[in-house]
């Protein structure tokens, strides 16, 4: 009991006091600077507006008014669904362009020119094919996902250690044996990585993509407090979007610590 | 062609290498002639291209001219016939010791016997090389001397026509390579199996071998001369430390590796 408490009292310390400490000296600068600036809300107020919106965060009242709730749930299921079919094309493009050279030449002009172009650049064209503003989104996020995919994937398989290669060779296993035994549990953690990247840029990506596009959806929603004046609102929705994109952030960190050797 | 007298059989085989400096000849002219159930081991300076020999007998390597067999078959490409020990173990690290050695054990023997067969012959491996206890364990969750025998097992596991070990032990401690050579000479006793063993430790060399492949110094490295260990099995390390032909033996190598062929500094 009595080593119990001195760990917890080294964690307040170590751990606790500073993060603490800083959290408070950014409340108190953000005050600071409301002060001077009138037009900006300070903690207290954003504080009040945040218990009041979430004390019924699934209301609907109408198609442009409705909870919070259901705003975040929006974004994240259209996240959900492009990099859901992200990883479907991503993640076995990654292991054939990994394991064949060929391949690799072929598509990697294509990819290193792609890969800067902000993901918003093809919101345009989601538009004009898919015609509509949700699929169009979820296009954008598909976008964002699909290079790092492919690319960490492609990265795992081509740092395949030789040495596990030759096990492979001297037990002449099959293509198929090779893959579940050998390629797939060593890429794993390089397409965890992937998948961590994609999540991160997709949670990015939305936010944007939503404000373009309407609709329902916690950029849409930022948008529309904005043309409501509702400043409130918009730093409660950064608050929210930070806070949900760490929480990805740890549950795929913690994915792939449980898999990496 | 005799078999049981030339189990594995090098015939002038020459190896190069195309660089960026142009054509690399690490080998040249070797010829070898390895009985069944004998004990071989290539000793020889770092560079002499030793495992590039071995690794031409287990076939990851195809030779530039010449041929080589093994059990009177050519030998064309690496195959569960020929078990190979590396240096650095190469276990996979997601599968425990059973799922590694398992992994072989039905790559030889799954198309001809049951589940129940395989997993018995797994477990026989790891009874082999005393590591039983480890059954379930994870490659990075035992010691260094736990995984090369691990790798010892599995290669024994397919029941191969030679078993081909790369310095198994070059990365030990000097007590537990001790101890893992005492384990091979019985283990190699019991299964009766040809070895061919790559080393730089001269008392390893001795300790083990029916016969020392002697290699002269690359580029272009031949095989310099052949030594028989005529000292009776089995073999007791702290009996030999006082046997007279033993030491005869032993500096003979000695005298190979550092005054016929001693090494330039590099």
């Amino acid at each position: 009991m009595a080593i119990k408490l001195t760990m917890s009292g080294k964690f307040m310390t170590a751990t606790l006091l500073p993060q603490v400490l800083g959290i408070a000296l950014f409340i108190g600068l953000w005050g600071l600077i409301a002060l001077t600036s009138p037009n900006l809300p300070g903690p207290i107020k954003t504080w009040d507006s945040a218990v009041e919106l979430f004390s019924n965060p699934f209301y609907e009242n109408g198609p442009n008014d409705q909870g919070i709730g259901w705003n975040i749930l929006s974004s994240l299921q259209r996240v959900g669904i492009g990099f859901g079919l992200a990883a479907l094309i991503g993640i076995p493009l990654g292991f054939m362009v990994g394991r064949f050279d060929f391949l690799d030449k072929m598509t990697s002009p294509i990819v290193s020119m792609l890969r800067p172009v902000s993901p918003l650049a093809w919101l345009p064209i989601g538009l004009l094919v898919f015609k509509a503003a949700n699929p169009a989104a979820i296009w954008v996020i598909f976008i964002s996902c699909i290079w790092p995919m492919i690319i960490n994937t492609a990265m795992g398989v081509r740092q395949l250690p030789q040495d596990y290669l030759n096990v492979a060779r001297v037990l002449k296993l099959s293509e198929w044996k090779i893959f579940t035994k050998i390629l797939f549990p060593a890429t794993l953690p390089f397409v965890l990585t992937g998948i961590r990247l994609s999540i991160g840029t997709a949670w990015l990506v939305i936010v944007a993509a939503e404000m373009l596009t309407g609709g329902i959806g916690i950029g849409f929603w930022v948008w529309d407090e904005w043309n409501n004046l509702n400043v409130e609102h918009i730093i409660i929705a950064i608050f929210v979007v930070g806070m949900i994109g760490l929480l990805l952030e740890k549950i795929l960190v913690w994915l792939a610590k449980r898999f990496s050797y | 062609m005799n078999t049981l007298q030339k189990y594995v059989l090098a015939e002038n085989v020459r190896m190069s290498f195309d660089t960026k400096q142009g054509k690399f000849v690490a080998l040249e002219n070797i010829n070898l002639r390895i009985s069944k159930g004998e004990f071989i081991t290539l000793i020889g300076h770092s560079g002499c291209g030793k495992s590039t020999l071995l690794n031409l007998f287990a076939g990851l390597l195809a030779p530039s001219s010449g041929f080589m067999f093994c059990a009177g078959r050519e030998i064309a490409g690496p195959g569960p016939d020929r078990g190979v020990v590396f240096q650095n173990h190469s276990l996979l690290p997601w599968l425990t010791c059973f799922g590694n050695i398992h992994l072989a054990v039905e790559r030889v023997f799954g198309a001809t016997e049951s589940p129940l067969q395989l997993k018995q012959r797994t477990l026989e491996a790891l009874a082999l090389v005393h590591l039983s206890h480890a059954t379930d364990k994870y490659p990075h969750e035992i010691s260094g001397g736990m995984k090369q025998r691990v790798g010892i097992a599995r290669a024994l596991s397919m029941q191969p026509n030679v078993l081909l070990m790369d310095e198994p032990f070059g990365a030990l401690d000097a007590l537990t390579r001790a101890h893992l050579q005492d384990e091979l000479m019985k283990i190699v006793a019991a299964t009766q199996s040809t070895v061919v063993m790559v080393t730089h430790d001269v008392d390893e060399a001795v300790l083990l071998s029916d016969r020392i492949v002697m290699m002269t110094n690359g580029p272009a490295a031949t095989i310099g001369s052949t030594l028989d260990v005529d000292l009776p099995q089995p073999r007791d390390r702290m009996a030999l430390a006082s046997n007279t032909h033993y030491h005869l033996l032993r500096s003979e190598v000695l005298k190979f590796l550092y005054q016929k062929h001693a090494k330039t500094a590099a």
